[in-house]
């Protein structure tokens, strides 16, 4: 049985409401949370970058892991903000939980399904019986150009999966679907991602979201109503819903791994952090679907069943209470937290 | 400056400090000398909890350049759970500071060689709760 050993989450403490951001640039904020389902979004210090958030969530799943660091096998970091172009951000990951020299380490890209890469590559590894533990983490702090409509979701924030045998949530399955779609990008030395705007829809997160969900669906011979609970990734909070009905989900599967409307679209880190809010509350015996997705374009999809070891497995704080501890801050104050202003 | 970042990587990343059998103090940074019991002292390394309180601080107005984005920012003395005294910043509002304060230590950036060069990580101490 292979899944998921251990997982920790880190949301960076600062927020700016979606109001503050329509303010400064002229739009009507209700219109904007009505059509995005977004309320405010998570905002790094001027001392967090992925790699440091990467290694929050790190730690946490490694504290409740209750295992010896020089265990894991393998680090991947999925991210499409890590700190160095040319230096992986993987190796500090490693350095700061104390894994030692020998281990397999990746940093990942695939815009916001990068995470979910790496939860496949270790779930690979251990099943080939190649390493013990594998770490894989989707972190983020993600950018957007001032006054685009992006700016009013990319946020900050990370989880880590602690992948093997004995765990809390087996992983039953998973299926991706992957094509050449250009919805969304940014260029090498480029500070701000563009985007194909209506385009970054129907043709890339609904088509592959869809597919992977329905080829996972048909590889293990199940349906939506056998989920307890699905996470789909959440640029906003109309996307993941529209595709869940599409799916033949229903809106009570959606509600619990539905993070973005309190913390902002977090990247690699945003079907992560909702998979993390489920498995807080999830039970034994309880089947999880989660299908990320990644421009460019692609999705992971997973099925995940929660067996008994989650009964006396540590799972505070919870996603939940660090969305709750937070501090606001204003437009200046973010412009400047996200060097978007310079001397 | 280089090779000077990387052999305190370990120390800074993960607050290893050390500890002397003989009369059981605890160090950060790490020494290989026992300042009190000297010759007779056997010093081994350890992985300090995290956890302490503040015993002082400064807050810090006027920085210097790499700093200066920062500011004010606070720089605390604290004592470790285990007792080793530790100077490091404190992300912390200067106004909600008090003595005896319970702080935890996380993972952040210290700072960078400018735009081209290496990025420094190390250990800063936030408040519990």
């Amino acid at each position: 049985m292979v899944g998921i050993v251990s997982y920790g989450t880190y949301i960076p403490r600062y927020r700016i409401v979606v109001d503050e951001i329509a303010r400064i640039w002229g739009e009507d904020a209700e219109v904007v949370k009505r059509g995005l389902g977004v309320e405010q979004k998570s905002v790094p210090g001027l001392d967090e970058d992925t790699a440091t958030i990467a290694v929050e969530c790190a730690r946490e799943a490694l504290r409740r892991a209750k295992i010896d660091p020089k265990k894991i096998g393998a680090v991947f970091v999925g991210s499409e903000s890590h700190p160095y172009v040319v230096k992986p951000t993987g190796t500090v990951v490693a350095e700061a939980l104390g894994v030692g020299n020998e281990y397999f380490c990746a940093d990942l890209e695939f815009a916001c399904k990068a995470g979910t890469a790496g939860i496949q590559i270790c779930y690979a590894m251990v099943k080939a019986g190649m390493i013990d533990y594998g770490v894989a983490i989707g972190a983020d702090t993600s950018q957007s150009r001032p006054g685009d409509a992006l700016e009013f979701t990319a946020s900050a924030g990370g989880a880590c999966f602690i992948i093997g045998r004995n765990c809390i949530a087996e992983i039953e399955g998973t299926f991706s679907f992957t094509s050449d779609t250009p919805d969304f990008w940014r260029r090498e030395g480029q500070p701000y991602p563009s985007h194909g705007g209506r385009f970054t829809g129907q043709p890339a997160y609904f088509r592959h979201i869809f597919m992977a969900t329905k080829g996972l669906l048909e590889k293990l011979g199940l349906k939506p109503s056998d989920f307890n609970y699905v996470v789909f990734h959440q640029p906003n909070a109309k996307f993941p819903m529209r595709v869940a009905k599409m799916l033949g989900f229903g809106k009570e599967q959606v509600r619990t791994g539905l993070v973005v409307p309190y913390i902002g679209n977090t990247y690699s880190g945003s079907s992560l952090i909702g998979l993390a809010s489920v498995l807080d509350v999830a039970k034994p015996g309880e089947r999880i679907l989660v299908t990320s997705y990644g421009s460019g374009a692609g999705s992971d999809s997973f099925s995940f069943v929660v067996t008994d070891k989650i009964e006396e497995f540590e799972r505070n704080p919870t996603v939940l209470d660090k969305i709750r501890e937070c501090e606001f801050i204003d437009y200046g104050t973010y412009v400047k937290f996200m060097r978007k202003i310079r001397r | 400056m280089l090779p000077k970042f990387w052999r305190k990587i370990r120390f800074r990343y993960g607050l290893i400090g050390s500890y002397c059998e003989n009369c059981g103090n605890y160090y950060y940074p790490p020494r290989n000398l026992c300042p009190r019991c000297r010759r007779k002292g056997k010093v081994k390394e350890v992985q300090f909890s995290g956890y302490g309180r503040v015993l002082s601080w400064s807050v810090v107005h006027d920085a210097v350049e790499n700093f200066w984005i920062s500011k004010p920012y606070v720089v605390a003395l604290i004592e470790l759970d285990e007792g080793a005294r530790i100077i490091a910043p404190l992300d912390c509002n200067p106004r909600e500071i008090e003595e005896g304060m319970r702080v935890r230590a996380v993972f952040r950036k210290f700072g960078e060689d400018g735009e081209e060069g290496i990025i420094h990580y190390g250990t800063k101490f936030v408040p519990i709760g």
